[in-house]
């Protein structure tokens, strides 16, 4: 009864024998390392598809197995990529700005660089001055301590104040969507200091590092293997135990794990804060291979794609998630891209760009109606059937 | 002995309605008490107001040697302090074990950090395996809780509640739609919880608390009408009025 985690969970050895061989083969596929049979943009669409898978797991911690319907989840993605792309801007910017100076006659001053550098990122707001909010930017260090800080420090604000007010349910939902709206707006603000609706970009250009994109991305690609590995193991293994427990019995009644002595509300909280701040990372892996980042990477319908996700692949089981938002992401990004042929019915064409939402909307609601355990309530099936002819 | 809980002039109202008014009410250590009342006398309520669910408006509710003050402290503290509570509906975690029910529910450390490193040791294997003996589940540990019978549902929530080792056990209903071989066993559980801890059963049925053999308090429109053996309140000509005598 007693035996260690990996053996009472057999799907979380599976789960990461899958992806590490998901890994090589795309590594041996691969133009920068491999034979060249899979470009390097569609590596940067795998790698950007584990962060999601990686954001998915947490969504399915958080909804899945604590009961929180949170639509707010991507505001705490876009700030991991904010915090990380605010580095990999000025840094870049910096060495470009420094290398065109150092041809004048004389040596650049200190204050120079500075004006240089702000010239080139604040122009298009029309500024030249560092907002407050930059005031790290040069330190690589920092900037991740903020990936996983400033979302961390959101969400247990912002948790604590709906948690404690007992705040559940549709409620809370509203309350997330309000916040990731709330952020959004104020991204789009050229105040904001993070150059308005214009955002960050030339992410993908790491500063110092003369390597072609096509090497660069796979690191990115095994960074985000290893994340969404190392993040499905601490998940798997938070939820087995008693801790899981308790969560689950906080989703299904609130009120009895209260009664039995639990603070409901600082377990709420711990998972809402751990989420965000896996989340944070999730995304501080995702925009440099996406390569920019704005302010409409975070509107409330981002996070309502990611609960769509996770309730297609199956609440309340990680793999569930993980295929989720692998095959709804990649199908997505396969018919708004144009890829996916128009049809013709004589009197109306259907383009799958405007389609495809409906498509979506649809199968989601197939979902919520017939398969409430979504994809991965069908592996559930299998085992169950194999365990009745087993016996 | 002492007394364990004392709850003095409690008054709340809901929208104008007083649910519970002035009531008085005092258990000892390792007793065991039926309350009983018409619908709406306020028995529900008053687990409510002892458990922290709600406040009242008024009044005094004191707990154990020190006389700790319940009113304003949340529910997961009172019960830490050592009031358990069984709700009317069985409330298990349907999707859970057996084990794993009783296992949340034994007397441990209840922060995260300590829950989230928790591993059973042998002993706590033993105890939540004496605990499913006593209620008459310990074939069942494995088995998902949801798939159990209506009346095992209610031992084992009782069961849990025993497993947090309360000083006051708060029972609600704990026979309703259960058969007779059923609430003989409960009476059972009961009683022997009874002899190491404060119980209080809220019950309808008048047969089901014969079979207790306790002191009785009548509830009626949110205060104490009577109080005594079975016998000495159905004697009561107030209690016959408003309850018995319907």
């Amino acid at each position: 009864m007693n035996k260690s985690f990996i053996a009472r969970n057999p799907s979380v050895l599976i789960f990461l024998s899958i992806l590490a061989l998901f890994t090589l083969v795309v590594t041996v596929l691969s133009e920068g390392f491999g034979v060249g049979v899979i470009s390097t943009s569609f590596v940067k669409v795998l790698g950007k598809t584990l962060c999601l898978c990686l954001i998915a797991i947490a969504m399915d911690l958080i909804w899945g197995y604590a009961g929180i319907l949170s639509l707010g989840h991507f505001a705490f993605f876009g700030l991991g990529g904010y915090m990380i792309g605010m580095w990999l801007m000025y840094e870049r910017t910096r060495q470009i700005v420094v290398g065109s100076l150092s041809e004048g006659v004389l040596p650049p001053t200190p204050e120079e660089i500075t004006a240089g550098i702000g010239n080139q990122i604040f122009g298009v707001v029309g500024s030249s001055e560092f907002p407050l909010v930059w005031a790290f930017a040069d330190s690589l260090v920092l900037q991740l301590v903020f990936v996983l800080a400033v979302p961390g420090v959101l969400a247990l604000v912002f948790g604590w104040l709906a948690f404690r007010s007992r705040v559940t349910g549709v409620y809370l939902s509203i309350l997330t969507q309000a916040m990731t709206l709330g952020l959004s707006l104020y991204l789009f603000q050229n105040a904001s200091g993070l150059r308005g609706n214009n955002g960050l970009s030339g992410l993908q250009n790491l500063p110092g590092v003369t390597a072609p994109q096509s090497v660069v991305s796979l690191w990115f690609f095994w960074a985000s293997a290893l994340a969404l590995g190392l993040g499905y193991l601490l998940i798997a293994w938070v939820v087995s135990g008693k801790f899981g427990s308790v969560i689950r019995g906080i989703r299904d009644n609130e009120a009895r794990v209260r009664f039995l002595g639990y603070s409901v509300e600082t377990y709420k909280l711990a998972v809402f804060t751990l989420t965000a701040c896996i989340s944070g990372i999730a995304g501080a892996l995702y925009y440099p291979q996406a390569g920019i980042i704005n302010p409409a990477e975070v509107a409330p319908i981002a996070s309502i794609y990611l609960a769509v996700w996770v309730a297609i692949g199956g609440r309340g089981r990680l793999y569930g998630a993980v295929i989720g938002a692998a095959f709804v992401s990649l199908v997505s990004s396969w018919f708004t891209g144009g890829q996916a042929p128009d049809v013709s019915l004589g009197f109306y064409t259907v383009k799958w760009v405007d389609w495809w939402l409906v498509l979506l909307g649809l199968s989601f609601v197939f979902v919520t109606l017939y398969a409430p355990n979504g994809i991965g309530g069908l592996i559930d099936l299998f085992k169950r059937k194999r365990k009745e002819t087993d016996a | 002995m002492s007394t364990l809980l004392e709850v003095s002039g409690v008054t709340v109202s809901f929208d104008g309605f007083r649910a519970i008014n002035n009531l008085s009410f005092q258990i000892a250590d390792a007793e065991l008490r039926a309350v009983i009342g018409p619908n709406g006398a306020g028995k529900t309520t008053f687990m409510d107001i002892v458990t922290g669910k709600t406040r009242p408006d008024a009044g005094h509710i004191l707990w154990g040697e020190k006389s700790l003050s319940l009113i304003g402290m949340s529910e997961a503290k009172i019960a830490q302090a050592g009031i358990g509570r069984k709700f009317q509906k069985p409330t298990v975690f349907e999707e859970q074990t057996v084990q794993e029910n009783l296992m949340m529910a034994l007397r441990k450390d209840r922060a995260p950090l300590a829950v989230l490193f928790f591993k059973p040791s042998a002993s706590d294997f033993a105890r939540v395996q004496d605990l499913a003996c006593e209620i008459g589940l310990s074939d069942a540990l494995l088995r998902i809780s949801g798939e159990l019978s209506h009346g095992q549902k209610q031992w084992l929530e009782i069961g849990m509640s025993l497993a947090q080792e309360p000083k006051l056990l708060l029972v609600d209903e704990p026979a309703a739609g259960m058969t007779p071989a059923e609430r003989e066993k409960t009476t059972a559980i009961l009683v022997e919880a009874a002899r190491t801890r404060a119980v209080v059963v809220v019950e309808h049925d008048m047969e089901f608390v014969r079979r207790l053999n306790c002191k009785v308090t009548v509830l009626h429109e949110g205060a104490v009408l009577a109080e005594g053996s079975l016998d000495h309140v159905t004697k009561n000509q107030d209690v016959i009025d408003v309850y018995l005598g319907r």
